[in-house]
């Protein structure tokens, strides 16, 4: 009995595990009470697009590597966003001593 | 079936298994220290998953930004606001849990499906391989120079703005002078706002 694998990994495999993990940080982001649990659903999701940009850098753009350069950008912002939203996550915490996501609500109408 | 793309296969196996089960437990665990090293672990997975894409760059750029920086922040993060609290309960949560999963399954559905109808353009050029960490550059410093200045000048911004933000100590008295501060640049030892309203 032999197994019919594919000889290489097709594009679209890249493709679902990023949408797997999208999905996963759309849902902890929705879902999450701790602030700190939201930015690493963020996290999560930044990291699922830099794979589809990856994916589509290798298979699709092997000569200018476009791809690994927005990866790269990505990357950034993403490093200066988890800075900003530490700090204020740091001075919410200091000013309603909760990081309880509910509880944040004076702007609510 | 050569050796090599037996064991790409292999690789590629193993790191999506850690990958989706590290996202899932990233959102589920009810612990956030173990969310915070596990989102380490996907960290790591993903810089694996680069590799096997022909990145070395790039995975190592992830690993020193994202396992070496962002994740041990989220810890300082966790650890600086480590406080149990029992979190009150609100009604229909169970329902927004199902009705959010509904949604990301949804979405999940659109995007195979979009991932699986598009006439994708394969196969594409060959990959250069190894000679991607020298093209990154020449891109970094030829067509995308002015994105590339821009990401210096908003790496200087989210450095002081954190700073600024997070900051709590002032000193009471001039480091040089020894004369007292001005008090209304001190930040009081005072209760914290608005914790009274639910």
């Amino acid at each position: 009995m032999t197994l019919s694998l594919p000889t290489e990994i097709p594009l679209q495999a890249y493709l679902v595990l990023a949408a797997v993990l999208f999905c996963a940080g759309v849902w902890g982001l929705i879902n999450s009470r701790n602030a700190v649990r939201v930015l690493m659903s963020i996290e999560l999701m930044l990291n699922a697009v830099n794979i589809n940009l990856m994916a589509f850098s290798s298979y699709l753009d092997g000569q200018l590597i476009r791809g690994q350069v927005f990866a790269i950008f990505v990357i950034t912002v993403a490093a200066a966003e988890a800075a900003v939203g530490l700090a204020i996550l740091l001075s919410l915490y200091r000013n309603r001593e909760t990081v309880d996501m509910e509880r944040f609500n004076l702007l609510r109408w | 079936m050569t050796i090599a793309s037996t064991t790409q296969l292999i690789c590629f196996a193993v790191l999506s298994l850690t990958l989706v089960v590290g996202a899932f437990g990233v959102v589920l665990l009810p612990n956030i220290v173990y969310s915070a090293f596990l989102l380490g672990g996907v960290f790591l997975s993903v810089a694996g998953l680069y590799l096997l894409l022909n990145a070395s760059f790039v995975a190592a750029a992830q690993i020193l930004v994202y396992v070496g920086a962002v994740n041990v922040l989220i810890l300082f993060a966790i650890m600086l606001v480590n406080k149990r609290e029992d979190l009150s309960a609100i009604p229909g949560l169970a329902l927004r849990r199902l009705l959010s999963a509904l949604v990301c399954a949804g979405l999940f559905v659109l995007l195979v499906r979009v991932a699986f109808t598009t006439p994708w353009a394969l196969p594409g050029p060959a990959s250069i391989g190894e000679e991607a960490t020298a093209r990154i550059g020449e891109h970094l410093f030829s067509d995308y120079l002015l994105p590339f200045e821009l990401a210096s000048v908003l790496l200087l911004m989210a450095m002081i703005g954190a700073i600024v933000l997070a900051r709590r100590d002032v000193f009471a008295s001039d480091v040089i002078t020894g004369e007292p501060a001005d008090q209304g640049l001190l930040e009081k030892a005072r209760t914290p706002l608005l914790t009274s309203k639910p």
